[in-house]
């Protein structure tokens, strides 16, 4: 009985938040620029925002909250729910061609406070800007464009959050630029920023885990060993097939040197991710992402920590209708399906010549419904196949999720 | 409008709740995995094995929380997996000591070869000179019950001059104890020593004793039992609370036993009797049973983990010139053989048999049965292949 209610209650709650944004009192929505053609890179900007008056400065933002109902082989801690994230956004045109846009997170119900992005942008050219300040390094897609409302999944993509750490920004400064013609566009970005550190191989997970540098906060203070992680993309988008994005970010992640004295080699890693999207067959949505990523792990470590790893997922979105829904004009229901995969350690075991596994994979068949564009209920099945190190047999986790994500 | 967001809301419901159950994966049963606590614990007893539980599998060490300087590997968990039995690739190795005179290599990292390092450290490598054995994992269920059998049931057992000229002799490992354990009140010392029971070369008085020198040896962690660090040899602070070890020792204690299965299959009672037939009953020993024990589900039970807890001499195919206590280099103490069957869930797949995984199935085990055991080999390798299939199935039904 509780679960209805809570239910219930969500879905109350998200019309509530939804009603507020029409009567807008002081705030009005910023009209969207849909004519222009929109890049993964373009993400941080296009978002719904509001602006009070003629006051240079606009507000958004958006909340995640969810249920989800899990058991592993058999065992389940039951129902619970998460308050994810409540993130906000506000952004500031200081001048023509210099803005300002910052986005917070509040995550797991305020336990962890980050500042996801906070940079200045000069612009000299539509084909060289200045960017500089916190950024999300453009490895992939799912980093830069990760808002929730526009997915149609409650869990974030587990490859783009494993072995990509999304969201992971870092202080630093770059360029970035556009060109575009007709159904064209192409864009570059190039980030010099700080990075990872030595977490990744000395973690509570047992393995290389690139997110554990997340935890580091001195990240936004100093950089771990000096040398700048670089991050470089490039995506050419056809307005009519697709938007292919091919991304590289490389640096060292060890403290080679302290005080003038050499420890230890320097020890790189490097990302390679594409990442591609398109509307097919008139409005199916796709959208994927995969990374290889190949990092140099001392030979002390053992094979238990992988030195290469790759992972990926693809969105498949089908509206099956579109139109007035209970009462909401411009509506649309969606069924989905999710495919993912992360292998943390590929190789072979020296000691036995057989492959390493450590890898998951999972399907996640999903039902979305928009009642607008910003707001998004949305309720999926999900499977997922763990299989350990030394191939032991998997272990099962399958549940449902159920959720919605809104824009305010 | 609201009405229809009910009906929406409620179909959804619906949906969600009546397929949870459903669409989930399911228990696997209980004779198929070898972790679980045993039964009749009373709630008290729950709470601690599931704290035991977290500690073993879930706490990976790191720099932070004191890993090494030198270790083996990160956690209990990473070798034991699913309290499952290891393979080579969570194989430890100990070199050293040839005689019951004890390791000569302590000062150069022995007993324990500590094959990795945090960033800044050099691991250790087998000093020259120094004979040394490898072991793989064993499985570390029913271990509670392994403690209580007493000194006397054990001695029971031995027959170190061969007296019923079985060709099997059987002697228990004596050794000092740590100053952190207390003898049981039903223990028989001689000399001054007592009979140590767990490890391949029976080289480990109790679960604490092996416990703390696993956090010791294995993962580099100082507590108050054992407060030197393994890298620096000097006394640092406990890097594990007394409490902690406390309860993987419960946990350990409390692991239920394996379930056999098939037992009413015909091919595997024709199995059965074959094992009883060919003499490996004479260490492989069906049927032991506890003393008295605090923990009431434990207390004077009988149960069958096919060990008779004492060193056997298994000829020079497995003497690898290394030792442990008052065993002989090629002696080794006989495994249980319960659980045998469900190895291949923690080997990924595969048997890694012997104590340092060499047999890669379990005929293959038991070829390499040697000295004592020499005669009962024989004997199973002149049996029809029928009767070995039938042994196999018995085995696999452990
Ligand atoms: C590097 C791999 C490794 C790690 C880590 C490890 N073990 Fe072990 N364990 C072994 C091996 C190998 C043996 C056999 C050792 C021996 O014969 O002395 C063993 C034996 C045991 C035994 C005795 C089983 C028996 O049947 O006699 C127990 C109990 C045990 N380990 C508990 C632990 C605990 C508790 C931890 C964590 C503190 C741990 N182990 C960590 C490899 C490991
Ligand atoms: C003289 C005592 C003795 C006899 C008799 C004996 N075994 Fe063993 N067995 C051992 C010892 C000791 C080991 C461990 C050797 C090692 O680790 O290298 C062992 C290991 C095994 C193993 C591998 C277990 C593991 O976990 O790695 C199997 C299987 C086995 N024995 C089956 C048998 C069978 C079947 C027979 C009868 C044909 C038999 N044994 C007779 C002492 C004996």
């Amino acid at each position: 009985m509780k679960k209805q209610l809570f239910s219930l209650y969500l879905l109350f709650f998200c019309q509530v938040l939804y009603g507020q944004t029409d009567t807008s009192f002081f705030f009005t929505r910023v009209k969207q620029d849909s004519s222009k053609l929109k890049l993964n890179m373009d993400a941080v900007y296009n978002r719904p925002f509001l602006q009070m008056g003629k006051l240079p400065v606009s507000l958004g933002g958006y909340l995640e909250a969810n249920s989800s109902y899990f058991s592993t082989d058999g065992i389940s801690d039951g129902l619970s729910f998460q308050l994810p994230r409540l993130t906000m956004f506000m952004s500031a045109s200081i001048r023509q061609r210099i803005k300002f846009m910052t986005e917070i997170e509040f995550e797991e119900g305020g336990r962890e406070i980050n500042i996801e992005f906070a940079a200045l942008d000069l612009e000299f050219n539509p084909l060289f800007n200045l960017r500089g300040g916190v950024i999300m390094n453009p490895i992939g897609s799912f980093n830069q464009n990760h808002d929730g409302p526009k997915w149609e999944f409650v869990s974030r993509p587990v490859s783009s959050t494993t072995i990509i750490p999304s969201t992971w920004s870092n202080v630093g400064f770059g360029v970035f630029g556009k060109y575009s013609r007709k159904d064209w566009v192409w864009a570059y970005e190039a980030y010099l920023s700080n990075g990872f550190d030595d977490n990744i191989i000395n973690n509570n997970q047992n393995r290389t885990w690139f997110p554990a540098s997340k935890a580091n906060g001195d990240r936004f203070e100093e950089s771990f060993n000096g040398v700048p992680l670089k991050t470089v993309k490039m995506a050419v988008k056809h307005r009519k097939v697709a938007e292919i994005g091919l991304s590289w970010m490389g640096g060292v992640y060890n403290k080679f040197k302290d005080d003038g004295i050499i420890l230890d080699k320097k020890r790189q890693l490097n990302f390679i991710a594409l990442d591609i999207n398109s509307t097919i067959l008139k409005d199916t949505y796709l959208n994927g992402e995969w990374v290889w990523a190949y990092v140099d792990v001392p030979d002390t470590y053992i094979q238990q920590f992988g030195n290469r790893q790759q992972g990926g997922f693809l969105d498949i979105v089908q509206p099956i209708k579109k139109g007035k829904m209970l009462g909401w004009s411009e509506s649309v229901l969606n069924v989905a399906l999710r495919l993912e995969y992360a292998d943390y350690n590929v190789g072979n075991f020296q000691e036995l010549g057989l492959r390493i596994a450590d890898h998951m994979y999972a399907l996640v068949p999903a039902i979305s419904f928009r009642p607008s564009a910003q707001t998004v209920i949305r309720a999926n099945y999900r499977y997922e196949r763990h299989t350990d190190l030394l191939r032991n047999p998997a272990s099962q986790t399958a549940g449902f999720q159920f959720g919605f994500s809104t824009y305010f | 409008m609201n009405r229809r967001l009910l009906i929406f809301a409620i179909i959804l419901e619906a949906i969600l709740i009546v397929s949870c159950e459903r669409i989930t994966p399911r228990v696997p049963a209980d004779d198929q995995i070898l972790d679980g606590p045993i039964d009749g614990l009373s709630s008290a007893e729950k709470t601690r094995f599931l704290a035991g539980d977290v500690a073993f599998n879930d706490e990976i060490f790191t720099r932070e929380t004191g890993l090494g300087s030198v270790f083996v590997a990160t956690s209990c968990g990473s070798c034991h997996a699913g309290d499952g039995k290891g393979t080579l690739f969570t194989t430890l190795t100990r070199f050293g000591q040839t005689d019951e005179t004890g390791n000569k290599f302590l000062h150069l990292g022995g007993p324990q070869l500590q094959n990795r390092a945090i960033p800044g450290y050099t691991p250790e490598s087998i000093p020259a000179g120094a004979t040394f054995s490898r072991f793989t994992p064993p499985s570390n269920t029913g271990l509670g019950f392994i403690e209580l059998v007493s000194d006397e049931d054990i001695l029971a057992m031995a027959d170190p001059s061969d007296l019923d000229k079985d060709g099997i002799s059987g002697v228990p490992n004596y050794g000092a104890l740590p100053s952190f354990i207390n003898a049981l009140p039903n223990a028989i010392p001689k000399n001054g020593k007592y009979i140590h029971r767990f490890g391949k070369k029976a080289a480990a008085y109790s679960l604490l004793h092996q416990t703390v020198n696993a956090y010791s040896q294995d993962i580099g962690i100082s507590s108050a039992f054992a407060p030197k660090d393994v890298y620096s040899g000097q006394e640092i602070d406990p890097e594990i609370s007394n409490l902690t070890i406390n309860n993987v020792v419960f946990y350990l204690q409390t692991l239920k036993a394996p379930i056999q299965r098939d037992q009413n299959d015909t091919q595997v009672q024709r199995g059965k009797q074959t094992f009883i037939d060919l003499g490996c009953q004479g260490c492989h020993k069906q049927t032991l049973k506890t003393s008295l024990s605090p923990i009431a589900a434990l207390s004077n039970k009988t149960f069958h983990p096919y060990t008779d807890l004492l060193l056997h001499d298994m000829g020079s195919g497995l003497d690898d010139g290394y030792t442990e206590g008052s065993a002989k280099t090629s002696e080794w103490r006989t495994p249980p053989l319960w659980g045998l069957g469900l190895s291949p869930n923690s080997q990924g797949g595969q048997y890694f048999l012997m104590h340092d995984g060499r047999a890669r199935s379990i005929e293959q085990a038991i070829q390499m049965h040697g000295g004592e055991a020499g005669a009962s080999r024989d004997r199973f390798k002149k049996l029809a292949q029928g009767e070995q299939a039938d042994l196999i199935k018995f085995l696999k039904s452990l």
